[in-house]
């Protein structure tokens, strides 16, 4: 039998038509996960047609990215930043309701990021196809599922049909083997990939990351790794799953027991590409090289390590722009830049790894005279445990501020955002211009460094910080 | 839904010189909130065009007297990468825009793109690098012969997949299609649930 690749093996028991010359594939969806902002348009469309949602019981929805992060009044009731944000998760209520698909709501315990929630709760699991109308469902590759962004056409599509058009896209390997030095996390790692092969780098392909830096990952970290593949331009992103895999999901509550447990395993083992499957493309790092990194322009790929200096100008109209932009000087190192904002939360860094990762450097600590350091827990089973765990404490005893779940300053819709020229030390995923806030300029870096950087005032080294 | 057919068409471009263009550029955030694709065009590189009075930009491609009528974008290479927002391609075909030229355009917007009749062209760099130093101009956008003529006589094949072309060129929309393979989808139920 011919080796196949972790991809190939799920894109092969998931085609319900293959493609032709003429026709992409039609492929199965096992898991749709939706929220307020990219659903509304789509259920229209099924409204429109007179068309029922397929399948209700694999849907399965939150409201994350224009939710309040501030507690309820006293009635109970949470107070959105505008009538329109309002609205919209109205909206997805009532649609959800009409439809009979599950909804985290706003207010339950169960409530949060899309893509924090999906991992918590048991849903995304090895050999699934999972979508979401939020091109960082490539997190949900982590569990060694097909996990993919899709636009709101799309969604419509699977509301209504279950299945995707797709074309087989490319695959990448993206080995890295060796060990992550101290202070270096799972962002670091992939912010130094995203450098490597630029923001386009992926385009067109599924990225499986290798190696053994990836095996001693734990599961967290490697959502954090998959999170970011889309910033490469990647497809999605996945990782074999394996007895770290397995000992994430056990006990969670979507997850099946006893037998079928067992069975479950036995074949989620059998995922992991084969010996010699080939791969469109292959980049290999060491992890040994990887150094805490920090974003100095306008997207992800424009990382260096902290230490580092801005590159000199070189011609490139955008390099130019982003420089501009940013208010930094060519050939400068940004360490000891002020920072206004510091950030920890959005779908890359706010679980509970990354929640104690900053508070370790924090305890006992103040956050800097001038700082604004805002804490945004991933989902309100993260929130709680952080609670159990007195995070939130050395938090607020540092005089950051404790919020509820949602997206928040990621992408500023709610309300949360920073001001215009502010610097910001954020642990989301996208330093696009405006991305936090009209103006807001944008620095993205590992909770440790983000914990760094709030207790000096500007950018800092966090191995200096320990 | 349908939609007019697309085929050939001459049009006025713009260029966009940035690389990298992310869909929040096209179209931030905060114009995300509501619940309809009409409307978007307001929008449209809302941070680019207008100063933080809502006033024009002078500076910006779209705000000169050359980009008015404008129907085609020339933008840098890896066009609408970031978010999966299909607010980009609804706000681009909101303010005129029919097809979007570069030597590089994500995945995502792509897909968006193609679904709402917005053509996404990649051409080669030498044909994008006429256009980005021509700056403006009259281009012929043959969908039928994917080609893309410059006013010059200029020829510059591009790739469209074979069933999106099919679907544009009729103004068919994909999710018939998808809604005729019932059979297939309900077969596929039944064997993963056997
Ligand atoms: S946290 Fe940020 S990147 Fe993640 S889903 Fe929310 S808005 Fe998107």
């Amino acid at each position: 039998m011919q080796a196949k690749t972790l991809f190939e093996k799920i894109w092969d028991q998931h085609v319900v038509q293959p493609e032709t010359t003429d026709t992409p594939a039609v492929l199965y969806v096992d898991l749709h996960l939706i929220h307020e902002v990219t659903s509304p348009q789509a259920f229209a469309l099924l409204r429109e047609s007179g068309l029922p949602v397929r399948r209700p019981d694999l849907t399965v929805a939150t409201m994350d990215h224009s939710t309040p992060t501030t507690p309820p009044g006293p009635d109970g009731l949470f107070v959105f930043s505008d009538g329109q944000a309002e609205e919209q998760v109205r909206q997805l209520v009532a649609n959800c309701a009409e439809s009979g698909i599950e909804l985290h709501e706003l207010g339950t315990g169960s409530q949060g990021i899309v893509h924090v929630i999906g991992p918590e709760l048991g849903f995304s699991q090895p050999g699934k196809t999972i979508v979401c109308g939020d091109s960082h469902t490539s997190t949900h590759g982590a569990f060694g599922a097909l996990a993919f962004g899709i636009g709101t056409s799309e969604v419509g599509h699977v509301l209504a049909t279950q299945c995707l058009l797709q074309r087989q896209p490319k695959t990448m390997e993206i080995q890295i083997d060796g060990q992550l030095g101290p202070g270096v996390t799972a962002k670091d790692l992939i912010l130094a990939v995203i450098a490597e092969i630029g923001v386009g780098g992926a385009t067109g392909h599924v990225i499986e990351y290798t190696g053994s830096a990836i095996r001693t990952l734990g599961m967290e970290e490697r959502m954090t790794v998959c999170n970011m593949s889309i910033e490469a331009g990647g497809r999605a992103g996945m990782v074999a799953p394996d007895d770290v895999t397995f000992e994430y999901l056990y006990g969670r509550p979507e997850v099946p027991e006893g037998l079928e447990w067992e069975q479950a395993v036995e074949s989620w083992r059998s995922l992991a590409s084969d010996e010699g499957a080939r791969f469109d493309s292959v980049v290999s790092l060491d992890a040994a090289d990887i150094e805490p990194m920090i974003t100095y322009g306008t997207n992800p790929g424009m990382a260096m390590p902290i230490r580092g200096k801005v590159p000199a100008l070189n011609g490139n109209h955008s390099h130019e722009q982003a420089l501009g932009y940013m208010g930094l000087e060519p050939g400068k190192q940004i360490l000891g830049t002020p920072v206004d904002v510091v950030f920890v939360g959005s779908c890359t860094n706010s679980r509970i790894s990354d929640l104690r990762q900053a508070a370790a450097l924090l305890e006992g600590r103040r956050v800097a005279d001038g700082v604004r350091m805002l804490v945004v827990p991933g989902s309100q089973v993260v929130k709680r445990q952080a609670e159990s765990e007195g995070l939130d404490q050395i938090f607020r005893d540092a005089g950051a501020e404790w919020r509820e779940a949602g997206c928040s300053m990621c992408i500023a819709m709610n309300g949360d955002q920073v001001g215009k020229g502010q610097y910001s030390v954020s642990t989301s995923n996208r330093n696009f211009e405006g991305r936090q806030g009209p103006g807001a300029r944008t620095f993205l870096a590992s909770p440790a460094t983000a914990a760094a950087c709030a207790i000096s005032g500007c950018v800092a080294d966090p191995r200096e910080a320990s | 839904m349908s939609r007019p057919p697309l085929a050939r068409f001459e049009a006025r471009f713009v260029v966009l010189e940035s690389e990298n263009v992310d869909t929040d550029q096209i179209i931030p955030a905060r114009y995300l909130k509501g619940t309809s694709r009409n409307g978007l065009g307001a929008g449209l590189f809302a941070d680019w065009r207008y100063d933080e009075n809502g006033e024009p930009r002078s500076d910006f491609v779209l705000n000169q007297p050359h980009a008015e009528s404008a129907e085609v974008l020339v933008a840098g290479h890896n066009f609408g990468c970031g978010s999966s927002r299909e607010h980009a391609p609804w706000a681009l075909l909101d303010h005129g825009i029919r097809a979007v030229v570069s030597t590089g355009i994500a995945d995502i917007f792509r897909a968006n793109s193609l679904k709402n009749g917005l053509l996404p062209v990649v051409v080669d760099h030498a044909t994008h690098g006429r256009m980005l130093e021509a700056g403006s101009g009259s281009v012929t956008v043959d969908l039928e012969q994917q080609v893309l003529i410059l006013e010059d006589g200029t020829r510059a094949s591009f790739p469209i997949d074979p069933f999106s072309r099919h679907c544009l060129m009729n103004g068919i929309d994909e999710l018939g299609f998808l809604l005729d393979q019932a059979e297939a989808i309900a077969e596929h139920e039944r064997n993963v649930s056997r």
